[in-house]
């Protein structure tokens, strides 16, 4: 976070990797082994974030998310998919249904950080600076939002990415497309 | 009974993902939902699914689901009953 290292593992297989990470970065939150896997990593990355984030503790805090990627929920879906292939196995799962959106993974965070800000959630080739930051600069002037969490949150089999970045007014990083590229790709 | 109570215990915590809890820490006659194991309403939903799947028993009414998930013990002695008809 702000280049400096809090967790490191050998272990790249995501579900003990996220559990490691939680237990290390000592998220306490009875529902995360709930989420699926998409929504673990946007959960966990945004709750270090959100905790060094100096928060109103007393009052509600209107930090607004712009979230993006490439696989969308398609990890989930598949998921899903199989468990509704077979017509004499027919078992949809509910507890795997309701994460077949990317968006969900907003709803999480939200939650867990009671709020309820504008949100929306992009879907792209590749990562886009641009258009994360041309919509983080408009919700904050047009004071919709005190702060914008923004990055790219991507899952897809055994390959996952998690960049998330907080915008405010006075931040500690210029906020441009090309500082935004900058720090994704160090 | 004992053993389908254990079994119980144990196709929760994995198919709702309980990773804090053990077979252990579930008592027979613990709140499922609630301030027991805090189970929540896609939860429910999960439990009528795995009743259907591994018991072949399906829950019609919503109502019944209420009264039949309120512990691991109300919830084996209606498995049972319905096995034994």
């Amino acid at each position: 976070m702000n280049e400096n290292l809090l967790f490191s593992s050998p272990i790249e297989e995501f579900s003990a990797f996220i559990k490691n990470a939680s237990q290390h970065l000592e998220t306490k939150y009875p529902k995360f082994f709930k989420m699926d896997n998409l929504s673990k990593l946007a959960f966990l990355a945004a709750d270090v974030l959100l905790k060094h984030a100096n928060l109103h503790s007393d009052q509600e805090n209107n930090i607004a998310f712009i979230l993006s990627n490439k696989s969308s929920s398609l990890d989930t879906d598949r998921k899903y998919q199989n468990s509704i292939n077979n017509v004499a196995n027919f078992f949809p799962s509910p507890s795997v249904f309701v994460y077949t959106l990317p968006n969900i993974c907003l709803g999480e965070i939200s939650i867990k950080h009671q709020l309820h800000s504008e949100n929306c959630f992009f879907i792209f080739d590749t990562f886009n600076a641009n258009h994360l930051w041309l919509n983080a600069e408009s919700l904050l002037k047009s004071k919709k939002a005190e702060k914008v969490l923004c990055g790219w949150v991507d899952f897809d089999g055994d390959i996952y990415e998690a960049f998330l970045y907080l915008v405010e007014a006075n931040g500690v990083f210029a906020h441009s497309p090309n500082e935004i590229t900058r720090l994704y790709k160090s | 009974m004992t053993n389908l109570k254990l079994e119980l215990k144990e196709k929760i915590i994995e198919q709702l993902n309980l990773e804090e809890f053990t077979v252990a820490d579930i008592a027979d006659d613990d709140a499922l939902f609630g301030d027991g194991l805090g189970l929540d309403s896609i939860d429910a939903l999960e439990l009528i699914v795995m009743l259907d799947k591994d018991y072949g028993i399906q829950l019609t009414d919503p109502k019944e689901g209420k009264e039949i998930f309120k512990s691991i013990a109300i919830l084996a002695d209606y498995i049972s009953d319905k096995r034994a008809k």
